[in-house]
């Protein structure tokens, strides 16, 4: 048993990583992924809704009826959507202005209701616990990992903070001769370096 | 019949539960969200629109009753003399409400300038009310005697190609603003009288 909650944690971190391994939820993924912060701060707003919303629909599985599990679902997503969005902009208010309209979109991601519908809904509240926690770290440094890529190429330097707790501000890694690569911080360049990114993945076995 | 009643329970209960949550959380929130509101995004929009302003506008703010609701007041003082109020107002655009701050000469009873600060507008169209400082520049010096509209309502201000529906709700927030100021001229006068000695 404690095996198996361990592999529920695990396989969202690497086997079954959302954006890349299973190429969900990827409108975020493209469209926050400018810096880095941008990337980290909307996979743990992502990760703290799947959370809740996991533990919530565990919880309830046996009350909910099935005619309308998903209008349940979307309600339990919706709230934890607005509370992310209302504390955000109490406590992190330049995060929400960059991260914009993607918080509300939040409701609408696909891996937050897959996991509701085909995993909390059928499990205990401690296996939810461990598959949310999992999948939304692993969505959380998907979208980190690309924002580095696309933060270092398109700028030459690397900016931010996580909720004003971790600061870091690296300049010119590349040397101050260095002509940022501006492409890949506008929309095109998602596509390109996500699509580069996920050929890398494949390159390395899921097993 | 019975799991049908189960269905209306159920979605009653958990909508009930998560809107009474929610407005708990809103009012909790409302004030840390007001507080920075005022210090990221009106108060760089107002220095900016009065970057020669010998004050600190945003310090010397001043609450004042309007009919039944408060307003902030922002007071700017140029050549010794505070003779510049900013009034907020807003109107409804493409999105949600466009926000903006209207900066008012009391002596010359002209625009100072205007700056958009909350918006749900489309990126790269009605958001360049904000973004593009001509489209903002446009106001500067205007009498606030004539009202405002976009030129092809047969005003005086060239809309954002592509976005007209948000240059509307600039022009009606400004229109707004002045119907404000006007309002409260009396009340202004006498309140920033002992400013900006």
């Amino acid at each position: 048993m404690a095996k198996s909650i361990a592999s529920e944690f695990t396989k969202g971190l690497w086997k079954e990583v959302p954006p890349f391994r299973l190429v969900l939820g990827l409108c975020p993924v493209l469209g926050v992924t400018t810096s880095m912060k941008n990337g980290i701060g909307m996979g743990l707003a992502t990760t703290f809704v799947l959370l809740c919303s996991n533990i919530l629909v565990s919880l309830l599985r046996k009350v909910i009826p099935a005619k309308v599990r998903i209008a349940c679902f979307i309600i339990i997503i919706a709230t934890f959507v607005i509370v992310v969005e209302q504390m955000m902009q109490a406590f992190a208010y330049t995060l929400f202005l960059d991260l914009g309209v993607f918080i509300p979109l939040i409701v609408v991601n696909c891996i937050v209701l897959g996991r509701a519908e085909a995993f909390a809904s059928k499990n205990g509240v401690v296996k939810s616990t461990a598959d949310g926690l999992g999948i939304g770290l692993g969505f959380t440094w998907a979208l980190a990992l690309l924002g580095f890529v696309r933060e270092l190429i398109g700028t030459g330097s690397l900016k931010g903070d996580v909720f004003g707790l971790v600061h870091w501000d690296i300049p010119n890694i590349f040397g101050a001769s260095f002509e940022p690569f501006g492409f890949a911080v506008q929309a095109p360049g998602a596509f390109v370096i996500l699509g580069l990114l996920l050929c890398a993945m494949n390159l390395i076995p899921s097993k | 019949m019975g799991e049908m009643i189960k269905m209306v329970v159920v979605l009653t209960i958990l909508s009930v539960i998560s809107g009474g949550g929610l407005k708990g959380l809103e009012e909790w929130a409302k004030p840390k969200i007001e507080n920075n509101v005022m210090n990221l995004v009106k108060g760089p929009a107002i220095r900016g629109i009065l970057e020669a302003a010998d004050n600190d506008p945003v310090a010397d703010r001043f609450k004042i009753t309007d009919g039944d609701q408060e307003r902030n007041i922002f007071v700017g003082v140029f050549g010794g003399t505070a003779d510049t109020v900013v009034v907020e107002s807003s109107a409804s655009g493409y999105g949600d409400k466009v926000g903006m701050v209207v900066a008012i000469n009391m002596a010359e009873d002209s625009l100072r300038g205007m700056a958009v600060t909350t918006h749900k507008e489309t990126p790269g169209l009605g958001a360049r009310a904000k973004d593009d400082p001509t489209f903002s520049a446009q106001f500067v010096g205007k009498s606030i005697s004539d009202s405002f509209s976009v030129s092809t309502d047969g005003g005086q201000i060239s809309a954002l190609s592509g976005a007209t529906i948000t240059s509307r709700a600039v022009c009606s927030g400004v229109n707004q603003a002045v119907e404000t100021y006007n309002r409260l001229k009396p009340q202004l006068e006498e309140k920033i009288k002992g400013m900006g000695k």
